[in-house]
């Protein structure tokens, strides 16, 4: 076939074409580059959909497939090598899914170079998809480091007041834990002889005594980028200052991809040191859960809020995805799309509120459920599908992540999951104290204060519930119906998981 | 014959005057005519030593200095014709823009 | 599935998941088009979708009957499938559950007609016209919500239900989020909800540990197959048994609101009346106690967890009838006589006498479902009066909260004399409180006095307990009877209360002719016992217990005692404007605690809720931001960086070491050009003088050397 119309590949690179045409566009035609960049990631979903429909679910194996030798030198055999299997599929349908929303949500939040703006945000596109494709460890390598700098960017210049030093921050603490990983995967290619990943776990042999050290090295990477606790410092201040869209990104998209890794490399490539590791990677992710979720209920700051809300809710994917075992994995990966379209959702929410009164302290906000209906509704239904209320797509996630933690053997104690669980509760506090908060109660100084400035608080206007619209589907969607999607993933985390009774049972 | 100390005492006058004149006269032409006449201090010497050891090498040097002479002279006026167009002097001691 | 779709033989048992259904369209279609309907129009959209569900009820419970009692499970869609779990979207249609469903879509269908009209003048007296219909949708939200849970097949449909009714729990205490509940803008109603809603997931996540003990030892949620497992499981390992009842029974005292989770019930009674009833009274409250009943089978392995469950259950009973006696607000009597009544079934099911504790909890939904609507009714009559003192005061347009001085209409020391004034709802309070009261022969009576018989056979300590809540029962109501009703008006607006309108008065007829005549569900003699034979059909065979004249006599006796006293300190003597309450100076400290609900609130936000805030805030502020992200990050991280690269390496190394060296080349050569460029003097003479000078040397060096 040829090299360009592979779905894979087209679906990585499609965006490359819209930055092409925003390139000619003049600067000042703002509508122009909107519309370019909108239908440019509306394609590019469309084209994943086009891989999705060709996508086998039955199957546990890297489909779709784009491999190409690359660089081969020195004893080097560096591939250009893309396939889809079901640990990525839901993935790169979110990224190419939340692309355009996020687009569309700053059809009036940027003013200021659009044009750059948007161009960042499809070589962003390209580098994500990327990241859940690559199947080459060098090829991954290039296109996790090439995320950092579109994203760099969307914060350091659209950023909020603190923006340089989130960008700043946000650049090193990733960069910091990618250069471990450059070694690991050097020392994998090189020893291996050579970078693709499918063959490196085929190949296996790896002693355990190297294993884990390679295993700590790709951990650091990818717990950074996660984050787990304690290595979440960078989040809060990435998530307030960058511009919605960003967050949204960050927050849907950037933060799978530390999740993803541990999922694509860290287990699959060193079972015996993940086996090991599984009772110290839970406890992190318990103290996470507990940490993140009190941390959240003492902010001040919506955006604040939410943004420590995600150590909470990424607490609960590390725990499922080290139970080891389907409940745990399945479930790790659905509450990965989960946390994407629930808190993806939160920080939109919070942006078009923004928008109006240019402040995010709670304390002035309140009553605003009577004054602003609908957008009162929807917040309602995204917070509650943020704390796992069943019937929305929160719950099926932690419920199945819970019950395969508590059974799970790697982790070995139940205790974990009903420390866990206790989050459960905690989440509901912080969640309905925000809500209370913003929308409940009498009305708040803010209400006065917009009006003070000569307009009222307006609900949500058609763009902006096309905007929520999408998300609210899955949201209901999963909740009450998440057979499709636990079955896309099945196989492959059936596999996974077989292999990794193997290597439990070459341990014991 | 006249032996060759002669010339060769003429040529250290003329060298001397050559000398004097262009350290202490202060007028750009002059100076340059003394270089000139250093120069023909130098010539008159080599033909005093190409006629006494027989060998056209000395008279071919006096040829050169005479082109490289002439040469000189050429561009050494126009310069000192442009530098007196522009300052209105030829004094050397006035012309020391290029000082340290 | 559809509605053409029923079996040809006459049964219905695939109508069984419109019983959801049905509500669902009914807030789908208020949300679309309510917006464009009157308010008749709405309520009427709400109130017929209940009703349809009701009819669907009865039409399974027909099923079932025509089955002799052969329920069916209806598969709508699988949910989850991982592995060995698999969760499906199933409702199931036994007597236990239809009994439920006939009992929530019945009580609930009442109350939204009743609904129609009280938050018609609701929405006026709190000046929100607009949310008229927002209620409705709320309404239908937690009937299908009810119905998820008491129809599921199995632990986590249950589950969702569980949740999706404390959602609307949440939402419809907060109905007037922006306010007390007197009206005046507050954080309070919100707050309440919340509360609620934080305290029920306190229980969720006993709930939760259950459910995750029950897969992972029993290898299902399905009811049947746990059911099925739990003997050996209880063989192998008793323990897993308890832990699962006890967690479970966490479940059960967030939802049931029984110790020690059952202070968000009365703050519960901020929502709108007609949510106090259906909601706080007649059926959410009672889904703890459908739990148990449903989980029979469990329950039965683990005699210690079925004392526990009693224990809590009477403990609750007793402790809740002594808060009632000490409150003032009307609904708030009802509220802690409903947490005490909770408390009767609980501790009925845990002694395994789940006909008893279901048939309490079917009369308790009609008559508690009756005072609560009452008191919306008194609640109305005392606005109306005020609002006419209003416009009878001022003359002009004035509205009521244009006033300084507070009125509380659920204030009982703002009553009294209201028998005159609003007789209709008079004479329905009295059947309700007889019918709580446990006297003869109301239907109160015959179910709590089947509980009081088991107990008195198996738990005697329990039994006393029950008969002492009882006896405290009956004094508070009749205490609430001689403050709202008798002696004379305290208040103006009582004096000029009004009776409510029949859409209001309707229903609760209906729910009054219910609380006489539900006792004839099991009647204890031999030949009726119907709901007990009914529910056999699920729970098993039952021991069906006769009528003890010795327990139903004494328990009569009792209650006739305390209306005696009641009448003694309150009946006789009323009450007069600005008068304490005549119980505190002989009870002195007693009813201060009665008063204030025994500090349990206070004790639990000093020992809870401020510790958690403290620690949430500690953590964020201190540990996280202080230290974690500034002192580590930006001191030790980024700080020790930037000595090294800008002190140490900086400025030591580099600019002290190698930067020192290149300068101090540099410095040299300068100097000596500073000092050699004065022999450049631009003089041309001089120039030469310094070449014939070096001629001159090198030609003597040459010379001489």
């Amino acid at each position: 076939m040829n090299f360009f119309l592979q779905p894979l590949t087209l679906t990585t690179f499609f965006p490359l074409v819209g930055v092409l045409v925003l390139l000619f566009l003049k600067s000042e035609a703002k509508s122009a580059i909107r519309w370019t960049a909108l239908v440019t990631s509306l394609v590019t979903f469309g084209i994943s959909m086009w891989a999705f429909f060709m996508f086998d679910a039955s199957n546990p194996d890297l489909q779709l497939k784009a491999q190409y030798n690359w660089i081969t030198v020195a004893g080097w055999n560096i591939q250009y090598y893309l396939g889809m299997d079901g640990l990525s599929v839901l993935l790169v349908l979110l990224t190419t899914f939340l692309t355009p929303i996020a687009i569309l949500s700053t059809w009036t939040a940027v003013e200021e170079r659009v044009k750059d703006f948007m161009v960042f945000f499809l070589l962003l596109e390209v580098g994500m998809t990327g990241v859940f494709l690559a199947q080459d460890l060098f090829l991954f390598y290039i296109f996790w480091e090439f995320t950092l700098v579109p994203m760099y960017f969307l914060i350091g210049i659209w950023g909020g007041p603190r923006r340089i030093y989130a960008a700043i921050k946000f650049f090193l603490y990733t960069m910091a834990g990618s250069i471990l990983m450059l070694l690991a995967i050097l020392w994998l290619g090189i020893n291996q002889g050579t970078f693709a990943v499918p063959d490196l776990i085929e190949m296996g042999g790896i002693p355990a005594n190297i294993q884990i050290w390679l295993f700590l090295a790709f951990t650091m990477a990818f717990a950074i980028k996660v984050p787990m606790w304690p290595l979440h410092s960078w989040l809060p201040d990435a998530h307030v200052e960058a511009p919605t869209a960003g967050s949204v990104i960050l927050a849907g998209v950037l933060l799978k991809m530390g999740t993803y890794g541990f999922l694509r490399f860290n287990i699959p490539l060193f079972p015996e040191a993940a086996l090991q590791a599984a009772p110290w990677i839970a406890l992190l992710a318990v103290i996470g859960i507990i940490y993140g979720a009190a941390v959240s209920f003492a902010q001040a700051d919506v955006k604040k809020l939410v943004a420590y809300s995600s150590v909470s809710h990424l607490g609960f994917v590390m725990l499922g995805m080290f139970a080891l075992n389907p409940l745990g994995i399945q479930g790790a990966i659905l509450q990965m799309i989960n946390h994407g379209l629930s808190t993806g959702a939160l920080f939109l929410l919070v942006g078009m509120i923004y928008e109006q009164t240019h402040t995010r302290e709670l304390k002035v906000y309140g009553g605003l459920w009577k004054i602003v209906p609908v957008y009162g509704s929807i917040m309602l239904i995204v917070s509650l599908s943020s704390m796992g209320l069943p019937g929305l797509n929160g719950f099926v996630g932690e419920f199945t992540i819970l019950l395969g933690a508590f059974g799970s053997e790697a982790i070995g104690s139940p205790w974990f999951a009903g420390l866990a669980a206790i989050g459960v509760i905690l989440a509901a506090v912080y969640m309905l104290y925000m809500f209370q908060k913003m929308f409940l109660g009498p009305a708040g100084s803010i209400v006065e204060e917009v009006k003070h400035h000569g307009q009222a608080l307006r609900d949500l206007n058609l763009r902006e519930i096309i905007t929520m619209l999408p998300l609210l589907v899955f949201i209901f969607w999963i909740g009450l119906y998440p057979k499709p999607f636990f079955v896309l993933m099945a196989p492959a985390v059936d596999k996974l998981v077989a292999a990794l009774n193997t290597a439990a049972l070459a341990v014991r | 014959m006249i032996p060759v100390s002669y010339y060769l005492v003429l040529s250290g006058i003329l060298f001397s005057m050559g000398v004097l004149g262009v350290l202490l006269r202060r007028n750009a032409l002059v100076v340059f005519m003394s270089i000139e006449l250093m120069l023909n201090a130098a010539n008159l010497a080599f033909v005093a030593f190409a006629r006494t050891f027989n060998q056209l090498d000395g008279q071919i040097f006096v040829f050169f200095v005479m082109t490289v002479a002439a040469a000189e002279v050429a561009v050494g006026l126009s310069l000192i014709v442009a530098i007196f167009r522009s300052r209105n002097t030829v004094n050397v001691d006035e012309l020391s823009s290029l000082k340290g | 599935m559809l509605l053409s779709e029923t079996t040809t033989s006459g049964l219905f048992f695939n109508l069984a998941p419109w019983i959801v259904f049905f509500p669902v369209i009914g807030l789908l279609l208020n949300i679309i088009i309510g917006g464009r309907l009157t308010e008749k129009g709405i309520g009427a959209i709400a109130a017929i979708a209940s009703g349809l569900a009701f009819v669907v009820s009865a039409l399974l419970a027909y099923s079932l009957y025509v089955t002799e009692g052969h329920g069916e499970t209806v598969l709508v869609a699988e949910w989850i499938r991982i592995g060995t779990l698999a969760l499906d979207w199933a409702f199931r249609v036994d007597t236990l559950s239809v009994t439920m469903m006939l009992v929530v879509s019945g009580v609930g269908t009442l109350i939204h007609i009743y609904a129609i009209g009280y938050m018609h003048e609701d929405v006026r007296f709190k000046n929100d016209v607009g949310r008229y219909r927002r209620f409705f949708v709320f309404l239908n939200l937690f009937i299908a919500a009810m119905m998820i849970l008491v129809s599921g097949d199995n632990y986590l449909m249950l589950f969702v239900g569980w949740e999706g009714v404390g959602l609307s729990s949440f939402l419809l205490i907060g109905f007037w989020y922006d306010m007390d509940t007197l009206g005046r803008p507050s954080w309070a109603n919100s707050n309440a909800a919340k509360k609620a809603f934080i305290t029920n997931r306190v229980g969720d996540f006993g709930f939760l540990i259950a459910g995750f003990l029950m897969f992972w030892y029993m290898g299902s949620f399905q009811f049947d197959a746990v059911f099925a497992a739990a003997p050996e499981v209880a063989k192998a390992h008793p323990e897993i048994i308890l832990a699962m009842t006890i967690f479970m029974l966490i479940g059960v005292a967030g939802k049931s609101a029984q110790i020690p989770l059952f202070i968000w019930l009365p703050d519960a009674m901020a929502g709108p009346t007609p949510v106090s009833a259906l909601i706080h009274a007649a059926t959410m409250v009672t889904a703890g106690v459908y739990l148990v009943t449903r989980s029979a089978p469990i329950y039965d392995l683990s005699y210690d967890a079925q004392y526990i469950v009693t224990t809590v259950g009477a403990a609750t009973a007793l402790f809740a009838a002594l808060i009632a006696v000490g409150q003032y607000d009307i609904k708030r009597v009802l509220a802690y006589s409903t947490i005490s009544q909770l408390g009767f079934m609980v501790a009925a099911v845990g002694m395994g006498a789940y006909v008893a504790g279901m048939f309490h909890l079917i009369t308790h939904a009609f008559f508690k479902a009756l005072l609560f609507l009452s008191a919306g009714s008194v609640i109305l009559g005392l606005e109306r009066g005020h609002h006419h003192m209003a416009h009878g005061h001022g003359g002009h347009d004035a509205h009521h909260d244009d006033h300084a001085e507070v009125f509380d209409p659920g204030d009982m020391r703002n009553m009294g004399g209201l028998r005159k004034t609003m007789p209709v709802t008079f004479w329905l309070y009295i059947i309700g409180t007889l019918a709580l009261a446990g006297i003869i022969p109301f239907a109160g009576f015959w179910s709590k006095d089947e509980i009081l018989l088991d107990a008195s056979l198996h738990y005697p300590h329990v039994y006393w307990i029950l008969t002492a809540a009882a006896f405290l029962t009956a004094f508070y109501m009749g205490r609430q009877i001689w403050m709202v009703f008798f002696g004379e008006a305290r208040h103006e607006a009582a004096a000029r209360a009004e009776e409510s309108p029949a859409l209001i008065t309707v229903p609760l007829m209906a729910l009054a002719a219910l609380s006489v005549l539900g006792g004839a569900l099991n009647l204890p003699f031999k030949g009726f016992h119907q709901l007990g034979h009914w529910l056999e059909h699920t729970l098993g065979k039952m021991e069906l217990l006769g009528f003890d004249l010795g327990v139903a006599g004494l328990s009569t006796l009792f209650a006739l005692a305390a209306i005696g006293v009641s009448w003694f300190i309150y009946g006789r003597n009323p009450l007069k404007v600005g008068q304490v309450d005549p119980l505190r100076k002989p009870l002195g400290f007693i009813f201060a605690g009665m008063e204030r609900k025994f500090y349990i609130d206070e004790a639990y936000k000093f020992l809870i809720l401020d510790r958690y805030d403290d620690l949430a805030r500690f953590t964020a502020d201190v540990i996280d931001w202080k230290f974690w992200h500034d002192w580590f990050h930006d001191t030790v991280i980024a700080g020790s960086f930037l000595w090294i690269s800008r002190t140490f390496l900086t400025e030591y190394a580099d600019q002290k070491g190698i930067d020192a060296f290149a300068n101090g080349i540099g410095a040299f050569t300068k100097d000596v050009s500073t000092r050699l460029r004065t022999l450049q003097s631009g003089f041309v003479r001089s120039y030469a003088l310094f070449v014939l000078v070096g001629v001159v040397a090198i030609l003597g060096y040459l010379l001489l050397k």
